[in-house]
C-alpha cells in the first residue's frame, strides 16, 4: 500500500501540471476520464438540440423554428449523441477499467491512447461549427441518404471529414483494447476468466475495427459524388441511391451494437455484484454477446425493408432479425437467474440496471416487431421506430454508463457519492424517460412520421406529454452533474472494496486507485 | 410568464377539444393493411404475454430475494438444461411468428393481376399522379389553408383548419374493389408513399420503379403522409387517396381526361 503512494507521488513528479498534463498525458485513467467528462458535456450539447425538437413538437404549428433548422437539429442530435456521448461514454469506462480488471498496470498503447482521446474534441468542434454556417449544418438525417444528402449547403464535407476522424479515433481506440486484452492479462487469467465487461469490450472493438472502416468508405463515396464527379448513388449518372443505403447499414447495424454490448457487459458486473451471487451462465453470456456480433453483419437490411428488395431479400433479413431475439434473450434470462435466490439490495447502480433490464428489454420487444417485415411496412419511419430505439439507447446504453459511474466513481475517486441523491436522480430519470418515449409508441402507430417539424392534429396530446418528460429528463440530468461534483469535493473515505458483493481485481487496489494499477501482476486462480 | 401561462391554457383547454388518444394503429381497408394489422397485433400479444413472465419472475426475486428480507445468497450458477430450454423455447416462437409473417409477405409482395396501374412520383415537395391505361395526370401538393397555418408566425390556429397537414389540392381517386398497381419512383431525392388505413409504405426512389399493390375494400377518404426525410418540406407534402365505387371512378376518369384534352387544345 505505502509502495503504491510513494509511487504515485513519484509519477506526479515526472509530468507537467495544468492543461498540459491532460494534453499530454499516457495514463489510462486520465484519458478515460478525458473521455468521461467529453462525453457527458456531448450529452449536454445533444440533449440540449432534442430540447429544440421536443419544444417544436410541443403544439401543432410551427412557433419556434423554420423546418430547415429542425431536420439540422434531428440530424446533430443523432450524430452528437451516437458519436460523441455514448462512444466516447464506453471508450472512457474501457480505459478505466479494462486495465484495472485485467491485472495490468496501464493500456498497451498508451501514446496511440492520449491520440485517439484528442483526435475527438477537434472533430466535434468542426462538426458543430457546421451550424454557424451561412447554408446551415447538415439536415439529411445522420444516416446522410443520398440524393438527399448530396443537396446540402456547405457544411457536407465538413461532416464527412469529421465523421472520418472519429472512425479514426475509434479505430485506434478498438486497437488499443485489443492489443490491451490480449497481451497484459494477469498470469492465471485466461480468456473464460476474463470479466464479462472485458469480454464485451474484446468484442466491441472487433465490431469497431470492422464496421469504421465501411462507413469511412461510403462517406467517402459521398464526398466524390459532391465533388469529383463519381456517380455512385445518382441515378442520373447511373449510380445506385439505394446502394449507399446498404454500405452505409453495413456499418450502421454493428454500430448499434457496438452501443450496447459494452452495456450488456456493466449490467452483467453490476446485477452480480448487488444480488451476491455469481453471474448465472458466465459461458453462455459470453457466446451469446459473440453471436449478437456476428448476426449484426447479416442483418443490416432491416432498416430499409421498404427500399423495394427482391421477395427473398426480405424474407433473409426478417428471419436473420429474428434470430438475434435468441442470444439476446438468453442475455435477459441470465440476468434474471443471477437475481433468482441471491440476496439483493437496491443502491443507485442496482436500480439503473434493474431499470435497464426491464426498459431495454421492452425496446427489443419492439425490435421484435420492427422485423416482421409485413409490419415493419406499416412501422417503418414513424414515431414507433423513434420510441424503439430510444428504448433501448437512453434507458438502454445511457442508464448503463450512469450506473457504471456511480458503481465505480468509489474506486476512481476514493470518494463516496449521496446515496439518497443517487436514489432521486434514478426515479426522476426513470419517470422521465418513459413519459418521454412511451407515448411516441402510440402516435406512430397512429400513423405519425418521424423527422416532421408539425404534425396533424390528432397527434396533439402524446407529443406534449412527451415534451414534458423530455423536459424533466433533462433537468433530473442537471442533479446528476451536482451529484458528480458533490462527491468530488467528499473527503476520501470509500473502502477499497466499495460494494458488498464486488468481484474482480479492481476492489483488490486501493480507493482511488493508483495512477498506475497494478505494478506487479496479480495472481489470478 | 403571462405569455407562456397563456400558452398552457390553451395548449390544455385544446386537449380537451380535439382529444384524440389513438394508441394503435388503425385497422385497414385493404387486404395488405388488415394482414400487417393482424400480424401487429399478433406479434404484440407474444411479446405481452413474454413480458409478463420474465417480469413476473424478476419481479417475484425483487421483492422476496432482498438482503433486507434476510434471503441468503444461493450459490448456483449454471445449468445447461436451464440453458438448453430457454434458448430453444424462444427459437420455436420465433418459428411460430416467421410462418405468418412469410405468408403475408408472399401475398404482399404479389402484384400479378391488376386491373389498373398508378404511377406516383415523389417531388420536392409534392406528388404526381399518373393513370398509366386512362390517360389521366395530375399534381397533388399540400391544400392552401394548411401550407398558410403552417408558416412559422403565421398565428393561424391550426386547430381550425380542416384536416391540418393531411389535405391536398387534388385528391387520389381510386376504385373500390379493384385491384390497383402501385409504381412509385422520384424525381429528386428518395421519398416515400404510405397511407396506413390502405397500404404499408414503399420508397419512391430516383432511377427505381417500386411496385405496391392495393385493392381498397370500403369507399371513403384516407390520409397519409412521405414517409421518407426529402428535405425541408418533408413534413408537408401528404397523400389523399379517394376511394369510390368503380361506376362513379369511370365518371371520375372520363371527366378528368375531358379536362386534359381542354388544356392541351389551349
Amino acid at each position: 500500500m505505502s509502495t503504491n503512494i510513494d509511487h504515485i507521488k513519484e509519477e506526479h513528479h515526472h509530468q507537467p501540471s495544468g492543461l498540459m498534463r491532460w494534453i499530454t498525458t499516457t495514463n489510462h485513467k486520465d484519458i478515460g476520464s478525458l473521455y468521461l467528462w467529453f462525453s457527458l458535456l456531448m450529452f449536454f450539447i445533444g440533449g440540449f438540440m432534442a430540447l429544440i425538437i421536443r419544444a417544436e413538437l410541443f403544439q401543432p404549428g410551427l412557433q419556434l423554428v423554420v423546418p430547415g433548422f429542425f431536420n439540422q437539429m434531428t440530424t446533430m442530435h443523432a450524430l452528437i449523441m451516437i458519436f460523441g456521448a455514448l462512444m466516447p461514454a464506453f471508450v472512457g469506462l474501457a480505459n478505466w477499467q479494462l486495465p484495472m480488471m485485467i491485472g495490468a498496470p496501464d493500456m498497451a498503447l498508451p501514446r496511440l491512447n492520449n491520440w485517439s482521446f484528442w483526435i475527438l474534441p477537434f472533430a466535434f468542434t468542426m462538426l458543430l461549427s457546421t451550424l454557424f454556417f451561412e447554408s446551415g449544418g447538415p439536415a439529411a438525417g445522420w444516416t446522410l441518404y443520398p440524393p438527399l444528402s448530396l443537396q446540402g449547403g456547405n457544411s457536407m464535407p465538413f461532416v464527412i471529414f469529421s465523421l472520418h476522424l472519429l472512425g479514426a479515433s475509434s479505430i485506434l481506440g478498438a486497437i488499443n483494447v485489443i492489443a490491451t486484452i490480449l497481451n497484459m492479462r494477469a498470469p492465471g487469467m485466461t480468456l473464460m476468466k476474463m470479466p464479462i465487461f472485458v469480454w464485451t469490450w474484446l468484442i466491441t472493438a472487433f465490431l469497431l475495427i470492422a464496421a469504421m472502416p465501411v462507413l469511412a468508405g461510403a462517406i467517402t463515396m459521398l464526398l466524390t459524388d459532391r465533388f469529383y464527379g463519381t456517380s455512385f448513388f445518382t441515378a442520373a449518372g447511373g449510380g445506385d441511391p439505394v446502394l449507399f443505403q446498404h454500405i452505409f447499414w453495413f456499418f450502421g447495424h454493428p454500430e448499434v451494437y457496438i452501443l450496447i454490448l459494452p452495456a450488456f457487459g456493466i449490467i452483467s458486473t453490476i446485477i452480480p455484484a448487488f444480488s451476491r451471487k455469481k453471474l448465472f451462465g458466465y459461458d453462455s453470456m459470453v457466446y451469446a454477446t459473440a453471436s449478437i456480433a456476428l448476426l449484426s453483419f447479416i442483418v443490416w437490411a432491416h432498416h430499409m425493408f421498404t427500399v423495394g428488395m427482391p421477395l427473398a431479400g426480405e424474407i433473409f433479413f426478417m428471419f436473420t432479425t429474428m434470430l438475434i431475439a435468441v442470444p439476446t434473450g438468453v442475455k435477459v434470462f441470465n440476468w434474471v437467474a443471477t437475481m433468482w435466490r441471491g440476496s439483493m439490495t437496491f443502491e443507485t447502480p442496482m436500480l439503473f440496471s434493474l431499470a435497464f433490464i426491464i426498459l431495454f428489454t421492452i425496446g427489443g420487444f419492439s425490435g421484435l416487431m420492427l422485423a416482421i417485415t409485413p409490419a415493419d411496412f406499416q412501422y417503418h419511419d414513424t414515431y414507433f421506430v423513434v420510441a424503439h430505439f430510444h428504448y433501448v439507447l437512453v434507458p438502454g446504453a445511457i442508464f448503463a454508463v450512469i450506473a457504471a459511474v456511480y458503481y465505480w466513481i468509489p474506486k476512481w475517486t476514493g470518494k463516496m457519492y449521496n446515496e439518497t441523491l443517487g436514489k432521486v436522480h434514478f426515479w426522476m430519470t426513470t419517470i422521465f424517460v418513459n413519459i418521454t418515449f412511451f407515448p411516441m409508441h402510440f402516435v406512430g402507430l397512429a400513423g405519425m412520421p418521424r423527422r416532421i417539424p408539425d404534425y396533424a392534429v390528432q397527434f396533439t396530446d402524446f407529443n406534449m406529454i412527451a415534451s414534458i418528460g423530455a423536459f424533466g429528463f433533462g433537468l433530473s440530468q442537471l442533479l446528476f452533474v451536482y451529484i458528480l461534483f458533490q462527491t468530488l469535493r467528499q473527503p476520501v473515505t470509500a473502502a477499497d472494496k466499495s460494494w458488498e458483493g464486488a468481484e474482480g481485481l479492481e476492489w483488490t487496489l486501493p480507493s482511488p486507485a493508483p495512477y498506475h494499477s497494478f505494478d506487479t501482476p496479480p495472481k489470478v486462480d | 410568464m403571462n405569455k407562456l401561462s397563456a400558452l398552457l391554457i390553451t395548449s390544455l383547454a385544446s386537449i380537451s377539444s380535439f382529444a384524440d388518444w389513438e394508441v394503435n394503429m388503425p385497422r385497414g381497408v385493404s387486404p395488405t393493411a388488415n394482414a400487417a394489422y393482424d400480424l401487429h397485433m399478433l406479434i404484440f400479444y407474444i411479446t405481452v404475454v413474454i413480458g409478463v413472465i420474465v417480469f413476473g419472475v424478476m419481479f417475484y426475486s425483487i421483492f422476496h430475494h432482498r438482503k433486507s428480507k434476510g434471503a441468503k445468497p444461493a450459490s448456483f450458477h449454471e445449468s445447461t438444461t436451464v440453458e438448453v430450454i430457454w434458448t430453444v423455447i424462444p427459437f420455436v416462437i420465433l418459428v411460430g411468428m416467421a410462418v405468418p409473417a412469410t405468408k403475408t409477405l408472399i401475398m404482399m409482395e404479389d402484384t400479378r393481376d391488376s386491373e389498373i396501374t398508378l404511377k406516383v412520383t415523389g417531388y420536392q415537395w409534392m406528388w404526381k399522379y399518373d393513370y398509366v391505361e386512362d390517360n389521366v395526370s395530375f399534381f397533388s401538393k399540400l391544400d392552401n389553408k394548411s401550407n398558410e397555418a403552417r408558416q412559422l408566425g403565421s398565428k393561424i390556429d391550426v386547430n381550425k383548419v380542416d384536416n391540418y397537414l393531411l389535405n391536398v389540392d387534388n385528391e387520389v381517386v381510386l376504385p373500390t374493389d379493384t385491384k390497383v398497381r402501385i409504381l412509385l419512383t422520384a424525381s429528386d431525392v428518395i421519398h416515400a408513399w404510405w397511407v396506413p388505413e390502405i397500404t404499408g409504405k414503399k420508397d419512391a426512389i430516383p432511377g427505381y420503379i417500386n411496385e405496391l399493390w392495393v385493392d381498397i375494400k370500403k369507399p371513403g377518404v384516407y390520409r397519409g403522409q412521405c414517409t421518407e426525410l426529402c428535405g425541408k418540406d418533408h413534413g408537408f407534402m401528404p397523400i389523399v387517396v379517394r376511394a369510390v365505387p368503380k361506376q362513379e371512378y369511370v365518371k371520375w376518369v372520363s371527366l378528368n381526361q375531358k379536362n386534359r384534352v381542354a388544356d392541351k387544345s389551349e
